[in-house]
């Protein structure tokens, strides 16, 4: 106890001396005055003192349970997986009733709730299509809101030019930006994860600066105004019903993109981006095309990007470069982290946090980013397998009399 | 004759624009390039403490100027006090996101630097300003260049020449004292070097101290060349930096500092005889190059990864 307060004060003190010359102290060069802010040392010193004991205990909490869960990982399998089998089940019932209250929403919502509720959902397709690169082929892909700028610019350009509509650009915008998620997969493919973020940034800065500055096609920093939103069979609805349409759409494509990632996930092609990530050389070795693999993960992940680039054009009917800032991809990549890497239920979950409850408790607006980045510490230092861990699909063997498996276990031997 | 004379200071213009942000890239580089040596990791996060430094140097140099010092004395204490956060910074980065998640995935203490990252710009908005802040011309009258003041700015002047000198501290630091040696042997092989008796995570600390501190020094020459800072700088930056650390050959020490070179004279000549529109796209266009054709970078050595 004495050893802790001990510990935490001289904590405490350290970081008041770090965000002194920032937190105190605000120097206006030109008016030469100085902003003294001297209650922000308490909330400093009290803030680190607390959080650096709840972070010492955490740590050591999770130190021990690291060493007795070594020696106890064999031999207990076979009652986890029954364990497993029921917690996939849970899971479901769970997106089920997700989705029941999601559908009826917009019934009793007003249409700027309706529009945080939209909000929310295109981040739930955007965090699964990148749980497919990240969580599940486990390719850190930095720069996913460029596929997410070719959708919406897709959508912009087209009908700015052609007049084409929302549900034609939708296919076209998904094809184009898939295949840009192949382009870029094809130069990344020899480098290993840091490398490959450092890239995929460069990527998504490049696309943006590209967009800002070909004048002549993007319109520039301007942007493109006026984007119609989709017609309901050729139907004009009010504003508040275009909403509502909007959010049935959403919901609609979160559905689907729930439905493909976890018929995915149980394919040869997820199970393949599974062993990617855990192990490449070790996958080469099992006969796994590699190429093949990460190109798909690169593709599909993008394609979704691109249809919720269309849908957030229709949106906001506006489209510019400043919406597609690296902090766009940080927030997609929290999203992903926060909820579990490679767990669909953990995305929905981590896009309601991250999204809704900054709308909802207004205050911390500010502060928003702020948590963000140190929720994505927290994280990874307590539990960098996420909210709610994503489970293997596993195969039981039917139930069998012991002794007879024995008897097969030899007679196979032999 | 005229028309070849301009065209000729035109282009040493470029040539010390391109040489002036060549070196602070380098300065940076230096950062990235020895904590990737010492624990593989790409700190992402280095470019945010290149930015407080900037910040804590303009405080400092701010109170200094109400309380009336003289310009060099300014200078003095604002990069020294930028220096010494800066690598209280980079320590308890270290401390806070990294040191918990040794031995972890390799994507973990990656996705915990972009978190730190993003933590520590929004802290620098609020805790300071989401505008641009106008930084003193603390560098300006340090030399009276005269007539070659058309091809290189006294500012531009102080820069290289510091972080020139700088560099040199830090290749003898490497090269010649026990400290450098003890960083080496832990770059090579941790295990065995804990083995023979070297503090491994003391080593490591003191590595992130280093490059933090270098990282401050090139903020504080940079804006005050400058005139202006914002939570934004150390993003771009940061990357530039890492591009010119994997061009150089990433874990090189004098691959950083050529990196930083080449890259600060390719950018420099392409704005001023291609376009200035696409400045970034070219650094960006350079890296994703290298990557591909050679990963390795000009002075590293490529490995082999072994089963």
């Amino acid at each position: 106890m004495v050893e802790n307060i001990k510990k935490s004060s001289i904590i405490a003190v350290w970081f008041i001396f770090l965000s002194f010359p920032l937190v105190v102290l605000r120097v206006d060069y030109i008016d030469k005055t100085i902003d003294y802010r001297w209650h922000n040392i308490l909330w400093i010193g009290i803030g680190a003192f607390f959080i650096s004991w709840v972070w010492r205990y955490f740590l050591k909490r999770k130190n021990e349970s690291d060493k007795s869960s070594e020696g106890k990982n064999q031999g207990t399998s076979a009652s986890t997986s029954r364990f497993q089998v029921q917690k996939i089940f849970e899971h479901k019932f769970a997106l089920l009733g997700i989705l029941i209250a999601a559908a009826i929403v917009p019934q009793f919502m007003s249409t700027y709730q309706t529009s945080i509720f939209i909000t929310a959902m295109m981040y739930v397709v955007l965090g699964l299509g990148l749980n497919i690169v990240v969580g599940m082929a486990g390719l850190l892909d930095l720069g996913y809101v460029a596929f997410y700028a070719v959708g919406a610019y897709t959508y912009g350009l087209l009908n700015l030019h052609f007049g084409l509509g929302f549900w034609i650009s939708i296919p076209i915008a998904g094809v184009l930006a898939a295949s840009f998620g192949v382009l870029l997969g094809i130069p990344v493919l020899r480098l290993r994860g840091d490398y490959l973020a450092i890239v995929t940034l460069g990527f998504g800065e490049i696309v943006r600066l590209v967009l800002e500055n070909w004048d002549v096609v993007t319109r520039g920093p301007s942007g493109i105004p006026g984007i119609p939103k989709p017609a309901f069979f050729g139907v004009k609805l009010g504003f508040a019903g275009n909403m509502t349409y909007l959010f049935y759409i959403i919901l609609a494509l979160v559905v689907i993109a729930m439905v493909a990632t976890r018929r995915l996930q149980s394919s040869r092609i997820g199970r393949s981006w599974v062993a990617l990530r855990e192990d490449e050389i070790a996958c080469q070795a099992m006969g796994i095309d590699t190429t093949k693999a990460k190109l798909a993960a690169f593709g599909l992940g993008a394609f979704w990007a691109g249809i919720i680039g269309v849908f957030f054009a229709a949106k906001s009917s506006f489209v510019s470069p400043m919406s597609f800032t690296f902090f766009e991809s940080a927030i997609i990549l929290s999203i992903v982290v926060l909820g579990g890497m490679g767990s669909v239920l953990g995305v929905i979950l981590a896009a309601g946090i991250l999204i809704l409850l900054p709308e909802y408790l207004r205050f911390m607006a500010d502060y928003r980013l702020l948590i963000f980045g140190a929720l994505m510490v927290v994280m990874m230092v307590f539990k960098p397998g996420g909210l709610i861990t994503n489970i293997r699909q596993q195969y039981t063997l039917p139930k069998r009399n012991s002794k007879e498996e024995l008897a097969e276990l030899h007679s196979s031997e032999t | 004759m005229q028309a070849l004379n301009e065209s000729g200071s035109f282009f040493l213009e470029l040539f010390f624009s391109g040489l002036t942000r060549g070196s602070i890239y380098a300065l940076i580089a230096l950062g990235y390039t020895m904590v990737y040596g010492i624990i593989g990791l790409i700190n992402f996060a280095h470019g945010e403490i290149y930015m407080i430094g900037a910040f804590v140097g303009l405080t400092v140099a701010g109170i200094l100027s109400i309380l009336q010092f003289n310009l060099i004395a300014i200078l003095v204490l604002a990069a020294l006090f930028a220096m010494v956060y800066a690598a209280a910074y980079g320590y308890t980065i270290e401390k806070v996101a990294y040191k918990p998640l040794r031995g972890s995935t390799r994507l973990a203490p990656l996705i915990s630097a972009i978190g730190m990252s993003m933590f520590l710009r929004e802290y620098v908005i609020l805790a300071q300003t989401p505008d641009f802040v106008s930084f003193p011309a603390l560098t300006e009258g340090l030399f009276d260049l005269g007539a070659f003041s058309s091809m290189i700015q006294p500012t531009e002047l102080v820069i290289l020449i510091f972080s020139f000198l700088m560099m040199a501290g830090l290749f003898i630091l490497i090269k010649k004292t026990k400290i450098g040696k003890a960083m080496r042997a832990i770059s090579q092989d941790r295990e065995m070097a804990m083995l023979l008796g070297v503090n491994s995570d003391r080593m490591i600390s003191l590595t992130f101290m280093i490059g933090s501190a270098l990282a401050a020094f090139g903020a504080i020459l940079i804006s005050a060349h400058v005139g202006q800072i914002n939570y934004n700088i150390g993003f771009v930056v940061g990357i530039k930096a890492f591009t010119a650390a994997v061009l150089g050959g990433i874990g090189s020490i004098p691959g950083a500092a050529l990196g930083g070179i080449i890259l600060g004279l390719t950018e420099s000549f392409a704005t001023g005889y291609v376009s200035s529109d696409y400045e970034d796209v070219f650094a960006f266009g350079i890296l994703v190059l290298i990557l591909i054709f050679k990963p390795a970078g000009i002075l590293g050595k490529s490995t082999t990864e072994k089963v």
